[in-house]
């Protein structure tokens, strides 16, 4: 174990999980905005960075492969919408439904390959590992952070409008909702597709920093995404009311989350072992309000 | 003007649980009427009240607001014509959000929702005003989430987002029952006072016969998803709990000995 190895991994680290971050915050939105778990985002995370990946390619511009990333992932949440809203399907299996179909999706986005890479020297990637020690635009951490800042520009931007309002008094309270007049199917609609977008935008990201992108990619995302909420929700709770703060929130618990396993790792672990290790502390996470509320509820019978 | 034709709902059809809810309910409301609903635990006073909402279809009749057919409109975009209290302090607003942000949701009921600011300055000045109208502080909280209120100050907050866009009918389904006495008079007080003053045509559902004679002009029973008793008027002002309990016991033909109604007056 030799600390030196560590440090030296940690500005690819610190990189790479910020992108997680953007995929983390589209997450938020279905999670906490719309009180919804959409597991689509396994294959979305996927998606975005195979339509990115075969346009350019194909010789298609870099920002309009990336606005075509985006759109796919916006389909594929109005894929998990539509099942959910008008085929009256619960909202996981929506998401699983998506997902699976993603998985054949995304194989023919890929031309029914595993994997395709991208040259760094060729092609006119917007992150790469290859500048993670760079000074300046060209290193990933500041394009990310650039990117992150205006997601949650935007996402703050948007909801404050009263289309974006709708959608937030959707996932507090659809009974109500629908009493004020709120189409609240279409809320969740577009609060799908707007996450689905965001996490295609990460998965992009990913794919071109990493310099491939593989039909596995996502598997596991929703688990990293739900981490980083939750990590948020405990450090920065109580700190950050503000939107834009709980977005940066979510963005900080990737990246702590990340660095976590990073140490993890460098400690020992088996790289197998990491996703049993990830869904146990996600569970045991999501459990402290059931925990804390049954105390409660011990407290006030006795 | 309220009309409903011949409505019937069932739940949970073709299975042991089957419960004709609504069976072949007929009701007209006139303008300004303000009706108080009374009758015992499961007579469908809720699932009237859910149906002219729309918050499921109906099996068969019609309905129609304000000269408004609205039989097949989603819940939704029948919003528009209604003002809706409901008993559960928690139903009625979105807790997770402030009281501004509740109050601004509820401004823009029946318009569309577009991609301008959700609340503006002149808004929250008027909101303001409307709320220090309740006597509760709220204009201080505006910020506040709803979710900090108590039960009373939620209902009279739903109170106001019910009529902050004037509805042609207001349906209030037991809003006071959760409430201790002191703020359900209140918030009952508070209730008639908006009525009167907008010239509400309003369906109250309660438990409490002595409110409900004293509210309004004019009282429902129902039993068994109907219409079993309709006073208004002079008769109305006439009304005592025992003549109610008498009139009860005649339509429905059932003695009601351990009915939620007797006990609460
Ligand atoms: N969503 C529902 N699902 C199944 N049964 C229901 C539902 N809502 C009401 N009922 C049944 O319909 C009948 C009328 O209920 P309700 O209208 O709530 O009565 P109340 O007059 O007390 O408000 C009751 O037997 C009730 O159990
Ligand atoms: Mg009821």
């Amino acid at each position: 174990m030799n600390i030196t190895s560590l440090l030296n991994a940690l500005p690819g680290a610190v990189a790479q999980s910020l992108i997680w971050g953007i995929m983390a915050i589209g997450v938020y939105i279905t999670y906490k905005v719309l009180d919804l778990a959409d597991l689509t985002v396994d294959g979305t995370m996927a998606t975005g960075g195979a339509v990115c990946v075969m346009l350019m390619l194909g010789g298609v511009n870099v920002w309009l492969a990336l606005a075509c990333a985006v759109l796919a992932g916006m389909l594929a949440g109005l894929m998990t919408g539509i099942f959910h809203t008008a085929m009256g399907i619960p909202p996981i299996l929506s998401g699983i439904l998506t997902q699976l179909s993603l998985y054949s999706i995304n194989l023919a986005i890929m031309g029914f390959k595993a994997n395709q890479g991208i040259n760094v020297t060729k092609y006119d990637l917007i992150v790469s590992q290859r500048n993670v020690r760079a000074l300046g635009l060209s290193n990933p951490i500041v394009t990310t952070l650039v990117v992150l800042a205006l997601v949650i520009g935007v996402l703050y931007w948007f909801f404050g409008t009263e289309l974006g309002s709708s959608l937030r008094a959707t996932g507090a309270n659809a009974a109500m909702s629908r009493a004020q007049g709120i189409n609240t199917n279409v809320c969740k609609i577009l609060g799908l597709m707007i996450s689905n977008g965001i996490v295609a935008l990460s998965s992009a990201m990913l794919a071109h920093y990493q310099g491939f992108v593989d039909v596995n990619m996502g598997r596991g995302a929703i688990v990293i995404g739900l981490a980083a909420v939750i990590i948020s929700d405990v450090l920065f709770g109580k700190l950050f009311r503000n939107f834009a703060l709980k977005l940066t929130g979510v963005a900080i618990g990737a990246v702590i989350y990340y660095i976590v396993i990073q140490v993890v790792l460098w400690l020992g672990l088996n790289t197998n072992l990491l996703k049993l290790l990830s869904a146990l502390i996600v569970a045991v996470f999501l459990a402290v309000p059931h925990w804390k509320a049954n105390m409660q509820g011990g407290k006030g019978r006795a | 003007m309220l009309e409903l034709v011949n409505v019937r709902k069932t739940f949970n059809p073709k299975t042991v649980n089957e419960k004709v809810a609504l069976d072949g309910l007929n009701l007209r409301l006139e303008e300004g009427d303000f009706v108080t609903v009374i009758g015992g635990n499961g007579a469908g006073k809720s699932t009237m009240l859910n149906a002219i909402a729309g918050v499921w279809p109906i099996d068969s009749g019609r309905i129609a607001i304000d000269g408004y057919e609205v039989t097949h409109l989603p819940e939704y975009r029948r919003a528009a014509l209604l003002g809706r209290v409901f008993q559960d302090p928690m139903t009625g607003t979105a807790a997770t959000m402030q009281i501004e942000e509740n109050l601004a949701l509820a401004a823009r009921r029946g318009q569309g929702r577009t991609l301008k600011v959700g609340i503006t300055r002149q808004e929250r000045e008027a909101y303001r005003e409307k709320l220090a109208k309740l006597g509760l502080g709220l204009e201080d909280r505006m910020t506040a989430k709803v979710g900090l209120l108590s039960g009373g100050q939620r209902q009279a907050l739903t109170l106001l987002m019910a009529t902050l866009k004037k509805p042609k009918l207001l349906l209030l389904d037991e809003h006071t029952a959760a409430l201790d006495p002191r703020t359900a008079a209140k918030v009952l007080a508070l209730s008639e006072q908006i009525v009167t003053e907008n010239h509400l045509m309003t369906l109250m559902v309660t438990h409490n016969m002595r409110d409900a004679i004293r509210y309004g002009n004019r009282l429902i029973m129902m039993n068994e998803g109907r219409v079993i008793l309709d006073i208004s008027g002079e008769e109305k002002k006439r009304l005592t709990v025992e003549m109610l309990m008498d009139a009860f016991a005649k339509a429905s033909g059932e003695a009601f000995a351990n009915d939620r109604i007797l006990l609460s007056f």
